[in-house]
């Protein structure tokens, strides 16, 4: 991304100027709190939305000047991973692994049945494979999502919050996924999220976003040892810093008429 | 001051009209896309099987006993009526024409409206809400060829056979009534229903009704929950305006058909 600038109103900027880039083969996080524009980078990566200015490049194509086919043929070479799965609720886990593979591909049933076995297998549902998603677990969703995710071989898996609301036993299995997954395919991994923990153990390289500007950025390494108020206000988990605790209010006392005496 | 207030009422209405004729337009160019779309739909024709089970096979109960009830109570309306101008043998044609030409189709669309339409809805509603059509989206699937036009093609097949079979079920209800508890005679019955009603204009006419009744439901049923709020209230609403919205405009198309299909029968 390069001096990406994008907002649902013109007036009021989501990301303002981001440049970012992520290396392939790389597992690179981009964190910051609720509503900094986190997901809207993977929208724009995905070519959902198109930024008002700036360049968005991936694999060297100019997402926005994609034509609908260009798009499209980019979108089979992207896994992503929707916050809560986004499974189809009418099909069983089966179908939700093989519906890439029946959309996109003419292969036979019996390598169908084959492929998404193995991919089930990858995240360790082989035995769910008939259940419905309204049957599993959040942990187990997400499994079956990223299953869905890489059913086609991806160049780039994207992630949106793949740990919010897990348990901390599905949490560290969906993490450890996401880092095998990536290296034994050899795919590139984005991963937005706001678990610091989790994400310090698994990633390449990280992102900070606040108020729509890459504030922070760097190893895992540097995070921990960074000085940067915001940084240490994210990785400490403290109430109140540069990202205030209080949501911008007329002063209190304003508020409830009080006079000095 | 009243000045500020005629202000802001013309404000308002201002902005209501343009949020209106702007909905229309995306409801319009919607509506070419879902046509655009179209050919995937009959391409992989499960799709659409799957969902004239859903919106026709499903709605068969509703459609079938209030046909039985409609049919009853114009049989024993339609007999009192009738028999007071010594006219009670008509009741077989009074039935027909009334089923097939108007209630047949109008009550079927308020029926299929409120059933398949609302169901419609809510289950695309659902699936934007649940991420399900971004996440189509990013697998290179369009929504609008997998998800919204087997299901607006599903509804538009439907309609006319639930307009039909509810017909159907109206002049046997009638039928009960009529011939099996009040005595009308059964050849009288049937041959006057026989001899008064054309395939030509009626039946035709009731079938080109339902067909326009399914396109604008299915239409506004898939419309609207592809253009739901992504929220809990946003469907509920979507939903609501998939009810009000294909009931109103079934009864405001039946009038600007019925003009056009039987302004000249007064005359001859």
């Amino acid at each position: 991304m390069t001096d990406v600038t994008f907002g649902y109103d013109r007036r009021r900027p989501v990301l303002r100027g981001i440049n970012m880039t992520i290396p392939r083969g790389k597992v690179v996080a981009i964190m910051g709190g609720s509503g900094c524009g986190k997901t809207t980078m993977l929208r724009l990566i995905g070519g959902q939305l198109r930024q008002q200015t700036g360049k968005v490049l991936v694999d060297g194509q100019p997402v926005k000047e994609l034509s609908r086919d260009g798009l499209y043929a980019l979108r089979r070479r992207i896994g992503m991973l929707f916050q809560f799965g986004a499974l189809f609720t009418d099909m069983t886990v089966y179908e939700n692994v093989a519906f890439p593979m029946r959309e996109h591909t003419d292969l036979d049933e019996t390598l169908i049945r084959d492929l998404v076995l193995m991919k089930l297998n990858a995240v360790g549902l082989r035995g769910a494979a008939q259940l419905r998603p309204a049957e599993l677990s959040g942990g187990m969703a997400r499994r079956v999502a990223l299953a869905r995710a890489i059913a086609l071989d991806p160049m780039l898996v994207m992630y949106d919050e793949p740990f919010a609301g897990l348990d901390p036993i599905s949490l560290g299995v969906v993490g450890q996924l996401i880092r095998t997954l990536n290296d034994a395919l050899g795919i590139t991994s984005v991963v937005v999220t706001h678990d610091v923990y989790e994400s310090l153990k698994i990633v390449d390289y990280l992102y900070f976003v606040s108020e729509g500007r890459i504030i922070s950025q760097g190893t895992p390494e540097d995070v921990r040892k960074s000085t940067d108020p915001f940084v240490r206000q994210f990785v400490d988990g403290a109430p109140d810093g540069p990202v205030p605790f209080h949501y911008p209010a007329r002063p209190y006392a304003d508020e409830l008429a009080v006079r000095a005496l | 001051m009243p000045s500020s207030s005629l202000a802001r009422g013309v404000r308002r209405i201002g902005a209501g009209t343009i949020r209106a004729v702007s909905r229309a337009g995306f409801a319009a160019r919607f509506f070419l896309l879902v046509l655009r779309h179209s050919p995937s739909a009959f391409h992989r024709l499960q799709l659409t099987a799957r969902e004239i089970y859903f919106a026709g096979v499903l709605s068969l109960v509703v459609i079938m006993v209030s046909g039985l009830f409609v049919g009853m109570v114009l049989g024993l309306q339609g007999y009192d009526a009738l028999n007071k101008y010594g006219a009670g043998d008509s009741l077989g044609i009074f039935v027909g024409l009334s089923l097939v030409r108007e209630l047949g189709p109008v009550v079927a669309g308020l029926l299929f409206a409120s059933r398949a339409g609302s169901a419609i809805t809510a289950e695309i509603g659902l699936m934007k809400t649940t991420e399900q059509l971004s996440a189509m989206e990013m697998m290179a699937v369009d929504p609008l060829a997998r998800i919204v036009a087997p299901r607006f093609w599903g509804g538009v097949i439907a309609m006319p056979l639930l307009a039909a079979l509810f017909s159907v079920m109206g002049v046997f209800g009638a039928y009960l009534v009529g011939v099996r508890l009040i005595g009308v005679d059964n050849g009288t019955f049937w041959g006057n229903m026989q001899a008064g009603i054309g395939f030509w204009p009626d039946v035709t006419n009731g079938i080109i009704k339902s067909i326009v009744f399914g396109i604008a439901v299915s239409l506004i049923a898939v419309f609207e929950g592809y253009d739901a709020n992504p929220t809990a209230e946003g469907v509920s609403a979507a939903t609501t305006r998939t009810v009000v919205g294909g009931s109103l405009a079934i009864l405001a198309l039946d009038f600007v058909l019925t003009v056009f299909m039987f302004r000249g029968l007064g005359s001859g």
